[in-house]
């Protein structure tokens, strides 16, 4: 007897109308179950949110007087004819892969994520199902991350190199998680760490929910290069190149981001040095990730999804792809977003 | 290697010319000799053959990787460059290497003509010693078009500095015909005198784009002639050698027979600055007919006397022997004249006739007047100039006429390359014809990142078909072409081929309906051609 898969891609996002919810919709919708706090996931207007508990406190900042519950990593919880429960996805802390399981079947919907232990998120745990829809942002074997502890290394010895110089190092990454995860891997005994205002905000509310950070400052009126002589300064991408970066002077600069391994993408950013430091899941990383979930069927979203899903058929997997909606504009300052390559965020 | 691929990181981390000369200089200091040898020679476009071709490394380097060879194609327009492309996908190396730049590249050279398996055996084997910053100049080294974003010119002001010879001598003896595996650097950059090479080139004057004409002060300081359509070269006579010289330093005298007898006829000791041209008898020929003797391998007679070959003199670089760069163009001028006015009529030289103005007036109606004479323009020359090294800014300009444009649509986009790698910046353009549209070129340049950007966007959401790197969208967006000229290609589904081509503005306000048809290219083709026979 045909029935009705358990989610559904819809125009405003994947659903789940047994359970009569979506995830991560980008319109607005009655029930929105959010992955995580990034604005591509996370997006105004709908009746009531369910977020983890640890992702709640950003998604508040953000997104004001909403209606959101909370659930904590683990929890199973009844929501119309389905159970479903959240599972850390090492993506940003709070972050969480979404297990939606009714009608005898198991379905996962991974959101963005990473295998690699950061130290701030939860760790990425993978989830047993049979039909997993995974988000391949870096799904082409030309990905594959450094460990973290090596890009720390080479950040340091640019910051050291720049305060030797007496120059201030600016420093471009996204204000939820890579801003974070940047000043808990640099060695603060180089200088001090200053923050533009977008990521000292994001900063005081991580650390409102007892995450360890190490002390940052707001770099303000009357915070310059004369002040604060070889700091480094984490900011927005956006903010690369404004009158606010001008007053670090000739400042050398640095962008982090995945986009960063590819030689073309650095050179067209024009940023002096580029990490390649990514939330994402490397080519390795989602491959294993897939396998460990021990699914038959995947389905892909955001990124390069028709060669990966080739990829993953060649593999033997029923693949398939989530449509996502692009918009016109994706320059979104909170997303690990190129713009010229749409449907690669955060 | 690991000193050149740090050289390689320095110069690619900055966009600043200081310190990329720093870096080169530095470089040219303390960098082991062949190596530096090398560096110059990748650096002005000497690259050995290719021991391997593309598809060979696509598959060797999917093997090594466990891929299928679809997916490195596949990864390849994503990246932009297939070197990189393959340094990525490459498993971690197992071994380390120390070898030079100099020991890499004459292993590459040993591997010319070798068997297949040799050449992937050896191939495998450095992939498999070179971490991935080797890898990808390793790769670069082998599949050409290796550029740093240095040009030739600040090479050569690095290696002034490195070596504390000045750079017009510096950048004479660079030219011509040498081989890295075969000469030092002291040889190479003059601590000995390099004299061996008769048929030596001078580095060439080149014009900029002229601005304001205003600004040039009073017309009579100037020399205005025709900047013809052809191919410019100097032309060498100097102890016994014989040798004509394009502007790409490449030696192309055996592909101008047609100019033998000037051997027994031009005073030794001497260079001129030509444009080589087809000849009519009295006058240019359409650069299309010069066109076909170029790259051919064989020249049919037909063709020889189709388009005969013919030096327009424009300047006289070193006469008797001696060195004229130095003296005033109208010396120069003057004695260029006097040198082909000795010589027998009917030579397959003459010297480039000059524009007679007596104001900016007059050379601005004479130069609308060029395109009846197969001229591009008019160049404007200071009577008082030296002939100096590469592009000096204020003494000689270009005049170049407006270019044709025409309204057309989009039909396919394609990713760019290089600096545009992830933005799609290729397009291929249709006209109207009736009901159809008919796809006619491609161009690829003339609008802002920004504005690629968002088109790269709308490719992403308007995208009809996929076939590899090339996308179909619907016939929407209107572009404004510029190009140089038009000539008939039977090879081409419109069956006109453009020179020059590139995008001139994106016409957001103009719509498809309202593009122009095929009736206009042809008319623009008929109107351009000279009478043939
Ligand atoms: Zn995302
Ligand atoms: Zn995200």
């Amino acid at each position: 007897m045909p029935s009705e898969p358990l989610l559904t891609f819809t125009d405003r996002g994947i659903c789940c109308p047994r359970g009569g919810f979506f995830i991560d919709p980008w319109r607005p919708v009655d029930r929105a179950l959010i992955t995580h706090g990034h604005s591509d996931h996370a997006r105004p207007g709908h009746g009531a949110y369910l977020a983890t508990v640890a992702a709640a406190p950003v998604i508040r900042h953000r997104l004001g007087a909403i209606r959101l519950d909370t659930i904590a990593y683990g929890e199973r919880r009844r929501i119309g004819g389905v159970t479903v429960s959240f599972h850390p996805a090492g993506h940003v802390p709070g972050s969480a892969q979404i297990r939606i399981e009714g009608a005898g079947e198991v379905w996962v919907v991974s959101g963005d994520y990473k295998t690699e232990p950061d130290t701030l998120s939860e760790p990425f745990e993978p989830v047993a199902c049979h039909t997993f829809i995974s988000e391949c942002t870096f799904g082409l074997p030309v990905f594959r991350w450094q460990p973290q502890a090596a890009i720390a290394a080479d950040l340091n010895a640019w910051w050291a190199g720049n305060a030797a110089e007496g120059r201030v190092s600016i420093l471009g990454a996204y204000a939820l998680g890579k801003a974070q995860r940047l000043m808990a891997a640099v060695d603060p005994a180089i200088g001090p760490i200053l923050t533009h205002g977008a990521v000292e905000a994001t900063t005081a509310v991580l650390r409102a929910q007892g995450i360890t950070l190490p002390p940052t400052r707001h770099a303000g009126a009357g915070i310059d290069a004369k002040s604060h002589p070889g700091a480094l300064v984490i900011a927005p991408p956006s903010a690369l190149g404004t009158p606010w970066a001008a007053r670090f002077g000739p400042a050398s600069e640095a962008f982090a981001s995945g986009w960063m391994a590819l030689r073309g993408v650095r050179r067209r950013r024009g940023h002096g040095r580029g990490f390649v430091l990514s939330d994402h899941a490397d080519w390795d990383g989602l491959n294993s990730a897939i396998r460990a979930t021990g699914a038959e069927r995947v389905f892909v979203t955001h990124g390069y999804t028709a060669i990966f899903r080739r990829w993953l058929e060649d593999q033997g997997y029923d693949a398939g792809i989530v449509a996502t909606e692009y918009q016109g504009e994706t320059a979104d300052a909170e997303a690990e977003s190129d713009p010229a390559l749409p449907g690669t965020m955060e | 290697m690991k000193r050149f691929a740090a050289l390689f990181e320095a110069l690619d981390r900055t966009t600043r010319t200081t310190e990329k000369v720093a870096a080169l200089a530095a470089y040219f200091r303390d960098a082991p000799d062949p190596d530096r040898v090398w560096t110059i020679a990748l650096l002005s476009g000497r690259r050995p053959k290719r021991a391997v071709n593309t598809t060979e490394l696509r598959t060797w380097a999917a093997e090594a990787a466990g891929l299928p060879v679809w997916l490195a194609e596949e990864c390849h327009p994503i990246v932009g460059d297939l070197a990189e492309t393959i340094a990525l996908i490459l498993p971690a190396p197992r071994r380390t290497s120390d070898d030079t730049l100099d020991d890499w590249m004459r292993r590459l050279l040993a591997l010319t003509g070798q068997p297949m398996d040799l050449r992937r055996q050896a191939i495998l084997d450095a992939w498999d010693r070179l971490a991935p910053q080797d890898r990808f100049l390793f790769n670069k080294l082998i599949t050409g078009g290796f550029r740093m974003g240095v040009s030739q010119g600040l090479m050569t002001r690095a290696l002034a500095q490195a070596t504390g010879v000045d750079e017009a001598t510096l950048a004479h003896r660079l030219m011509g015909d040498w081989t890295p595996d075969r000469i030092d650097f002291d040889t190479l950059t003059g601590a000995q005198d390099p004299g061996a090479n008769a048929s030596k080139p001078y580095p060439f004057a080149l014009a900029s784009p002229l601005e304001r004409i205003e600004a040039l002060g009073a017309p009579a300081e100037w020399l205005a002639e025709w900047k013809w359509d052809g191919i410019r070269g100097q032309l060498v006579n100097r102890d016994g050698a014989f040798a004509l010289w394009s502007r790409g330093e490449e030696l192309v005298t055996d592909r101008f027979p047609d100019l033998g007898p000037l051997r027994d006829f031009l005073p030794p000791g001497c260079v001129i600055d030509a444009e080589l041209v087809a000849w009519s008898g009295s006058a240019p020929l359409p650069f299309a007919a010069l066109q076909k003797r170029i790259g051919r391998l064989s020249l049919p007679k037909k063709l020889l006397a189709e388009a005969p070959a013919h030096l327009l003199a424009y300047d006289l670089l070193e006469a008797d022997g001696e060195d004229l760069r130095d003296r005033p163009l109208s010396d120069r001028r003057a004695r260029l004249q006097a040198l082909l006015a000795a010589m027998p009529a009917g030579l397959p030289i003459s010297a480039s006739p000059l524009v007679a103005f007596d104001d900016w007036d007059a050379l601005a109606a004479a130069r609308l007047t060029a395109r009846d004479r197969n001229a591009e323009g008019v160049m404007l020359k200071r009577r008082a100039s030296g002939y100096f090294v590469g592009r000096k800014r204020g003494d000689w300009w270009k005049w170049k006429l407006d270019p044709y444009t025409i309204d057309a649509v989009m039909l396919y986009a394609q990713q760019g390359a290089g600096r545009r790698a992830t933005l799609f910046t290729d397009f291929t353009f249709a006209v109207r014809d009736g009901e159809d549209l008919v796809p006619f070129t491609k161009a690829y340049s003339g609008l802002t990142d920004a504005e690629f950007r968002q088109i790269t966007d709308w490719v992403h959401r308007n995208t009809l078909e996929r076939f590899g790197p090339v996308r179909r969208v619907p016939p929407d967006l209107v572009f404004e072409l510029a190009f140089e000229g038009i000539q008939a290609s039977p090879r081409h589904k419109s069956g006109i081929a453009l020179r020059f081509p590139r995008m001139l503005r994106w016409r957001q306000d103009k719509p498809a309906s309202e593009i122009d048809t095929l009736d206009t290219l042809r008319a623009l083709l008929a109107e351009t051609q000279p009478p043939r026979g």
